[in-house]
């Protein structure tokens, strides 16, 4: 379980996240939303452990937080056999070669295991860098916007890879995106962030469901103008 | 750490054009400094074209000195180009070929001759130059002046040998060859005892005090004339030079070349490294990756400097083994070189580590990497006492604070064996790799920030 209880974050004079709560439980598909400056990517990083919190406490599982940053994480001279041996060798597995074999058929690409990462699509990019984060094997997955600069074709592939994750391993993905219908679609639970506040925390239905309550003019709209109008309302 | 090393390898491995240039850039820049220091002025090109008879002597009085080897004493000091006719002089000149032409006229020995005569002419060389580069004449003029006031000063001591072998005999007395005739000079000290031997024997009045006033003008004469030889040789070098070095020896030209070389090359490919393959890792967005959890800051300064240091010394090694084939080095001090390669590329690492921290991109880092090292390289070049004093200071300050300085010494130290210790170089070397890690791993602190 990841629990987070009253996390601020200040950068000088602003706070960009602003006493937080949050928890996410094994198998858990989690989608952070909200507009830019939000606070989403600041959120995970400090789960990731990468920035500190100015106050609040984060507990995390100890070593089983895989990290997945917006843009791939890779060395694009290297093959992609060459990073994930890489990192596995870094991670000190006892058997790096077994593990990226491992990793290189969950992701479907030991067909193109000698290629130069340079050369692969981004959505190809974005599958290794996500294997990448999972070589540690982690119980919990943090993907910030893991979907930017893909295809519709690659995108299908990409959440399919990660909702496979979810449910076959148990593994607890926490995912930031800008892409409303993507969340709905994939999100089991969505916490929505505006300026460092945690505006809402639930289903996508139960979204909908406040949206109707809180501004009924958009309740039969689409997704995407149900949660902006519900972010007007909220005076954001 | 060893993985990170493999993987740095490997990246350049993949990019042999960029790594290609990084070697082969600083070896051009180091070849061309070096050679361009060990070449310096020392032996310009010069014509000389040379029309005094071969068996021409000058003489002082009657006597004629030996042959001076005007050709010889010259190209000792220039590089001649023997000109077989004034039009073949002028050209040279005009096209560039030498810096300029030196005649000797065919009446230069018979002009130096009259200078003892009753009717003397001013004995001249002639020079021809191109003025149309300043530095190039200024460096004529020097030059040519150096080789005139040389010659002049060895005539002028040939001359003062011939005077004061002629006081010699006036004073003690001698025979001189004369057109095949010995004469024989009697001199001031056998008249004077020829005269102390005559006095007793003439009766007292005026011849004898006539013969006591010659005795004593023989022996006033005597005794001034004693003191007119060195004199006569003292007035062609009236001021001696004492030289006193209060640094220790400066090493050989070439070996300093060769140093400056070494350095050039050591500092550009380690400084250009580390910093460039620092700032790769945040360029490819890998640096919070790596130091969450996988491997701390320290130990990513140290793989990136052991990288520099690792290429750094092979690269510097290769180039000396190189320089070797055409300059005599002393292999018996290749440890030396070693500890002075390692010793300056640590330190140079840890600044380009520095520099690597503190810019987004490698194209940016290495940029500021060359505008940086180029400039701090030449300073470090610049020779003490000839700027004004507060710019002196400085530029010893600025040199003092990069680590080009030190290393260039450290190497100097390692290739000359008459050299001063590597001590005070290799300390320099140590606070500066401390300094600048600690300087670089502050900065990795903005760097995981932005």
């Amino acid at each position: 379980m990841i629990e987070a209880r009253k996390l601020v974050r200040r950068f000088g004079e602003r706070e960009a996240l602003k006493g937080v709560d949050f928890e996410a439980w094994a198998g858990e598909l989690v989608a952070v939303i909200g507009p830019n400056g939000a606070g989403k990517t600041t959120l995970l990083s400090i789960l990731a452990g990468i920035a500190k919190a100015s106050s609040g406490e984060v507990h995390v599982p100890a070593g089983e937080v895989g990290w997945v940053p917006q843009q791939a994480a890779l060395y694009r001279r290297l093959t992609v056999e060459e990073n994930l041996l890489l990192f596995a060798r870094l991670e000190k597995h006892p058997d790096p070669a077994a593990s990226v074999k491992e990793m290189l058929e969950l992701t479907g690409l030991a067909e193109r295991r000698g290629e130069i990462v340079a050369r692969l699509s981004g959505g190809n990019q974005q599958r290794i860098n996500i294997a990448i984060g999972l070589l540690a094997r982690p119980s919990a997955l943090l993907l910030d916007e893991p979907s930017v600069g893909l295809d519709p074709r690659q995108r299908a592939r990409l959440w399919e890879f990660v909702s496979a994750l979810a449910e076959t391993r148990g593994t607890t993905v926490i995912f930031s995106t800008h892409d409303i219908q993507e969340a709905e679609r994939y999100g089991r639970r969505l916490l929505v962030l505006a300026d460092g506040e945690a505006l809402f925390d639930g289903s996508a239905g139960a979204l909908r469901e406040a949206v109707r309550r809180e501004a009924p003019e958009a309740a039969d709209s689409d997704f995407e103008t149900a949660f902006v109008a519900f972010l007007h309302h909220r005076g954001h | 750490m060893r993985w990170l090393l493999l993987k740095d390898l490997q990246i350049l491995r993949r990019s042999p054009l960029q790594a290609a240039l990084l070697v082969a850039y600083p070896i051009l820049i180091a070849v061309l400094v070096g050679f361009a220091i060990s070449r310096s002025p020392e032996k310009p090109r010069v014509a000389l074209l040379n029309e005094i008879p071969s068996d021409s002597r000058v003489t002082v009085g009657r006597s004629q000195l030996p042959k001076i080897g005007v050709n010889d004493r010259i190209c000792a000091r220039v590089e001649c180009v023997q000109a077989g006719s004034r039009a073949e002089a002028e050209d040279e000149v005009r096209s560039g070929d030498v810096l300029a032409a030196l005649i000797l006229p065919a009446d230069l020995v018979d002009r130096i001759n009259s200078l003892s005569t009753p009717f003397p002419k001013t004995p001249a060389v002639e020079v021809i130059v191109n003025e149309d580069d300043p530095v190039k004449a200024r460096l004529v003029d020097d030059r040519i002046e150096a080789l005139l006031a040389q010659a002049n000063l060895v005539i002028a001591r040939r001359i003062a040998t011939e005077g004061g072998r002629f006081l010699g005999l006036v004073l003690n007395g001698g025979d001189v060859h004369v057109l095949g005739q010995t004469i024989e000079i009697l001199g001031l000290r056998n008249t004077g005892r020829i005269l102390e031997k005559v006095r007793p024997a003439l009766p007292p009045g005026e011849l004898r005090h006539s013969v006591d006033r010659m005795i004593r003008f023989t022996a006033l004469a005597r005794n001034n004339l004693d003191t007119a030889a060195p004199l006569l040789t003292r007035l062609t070098q009236p001021i001696a030079v004492r030289k006193q070095s209060v640094s220790g020896s400066s090493p050989p030209l070439e070996t300093f070349a060769i140093a400056v070389a070494a350095t050039f090359t050591l500092a550009f490919v380690v400084v250009l490294l580390v910093a460039g393959s620092l700032a790769l890792e945040r360029e490819e967005n890998a640096f919070p990756r790596l130091t969450r959890g996988l491997i701390s800051r320290s130990e990513l300064l140290t793989e990136k400097v052991a990288l520099g240091v690792i290429a750094g010394l092979a690269v510097t090694v290769l180039m000396l083994a190189g320089l070797a084939v055409f300059v005599p080095l002393h292999w018996s001090r290749f440890g030396l070189w070693l500890l002075a390669i390692l010793a300056g590329g640590a330190a140079l690492g840890a600044a380009g580590a520095a520099l690597g921290a503190a810019a987004r991109e490698v194209r940016a880092v290495s940029l500021l990497a060359f505008m940086i090292t180029l400039p701090v390289a030449f300073l470090s070049l610049i020779p003490s006492g000839t700027l004004g004093s507060g710019l002196q200071d400085a530029v010893d300050v600025i040199t003092a604070l990069f680590p080009f300085k030190p290393a260039l010494d450290a190497m100097e130290s390692a290739l000359d064996p008459a050299g001063p210790g590597l001590g005070t170089a290799l300390i320099h070397l140590a606070i500066l790799i401390g300094a600048y890690g600690l300087l670089a791993r502050f900065a990795l602190r903005r760097f995981a920030t932005t």
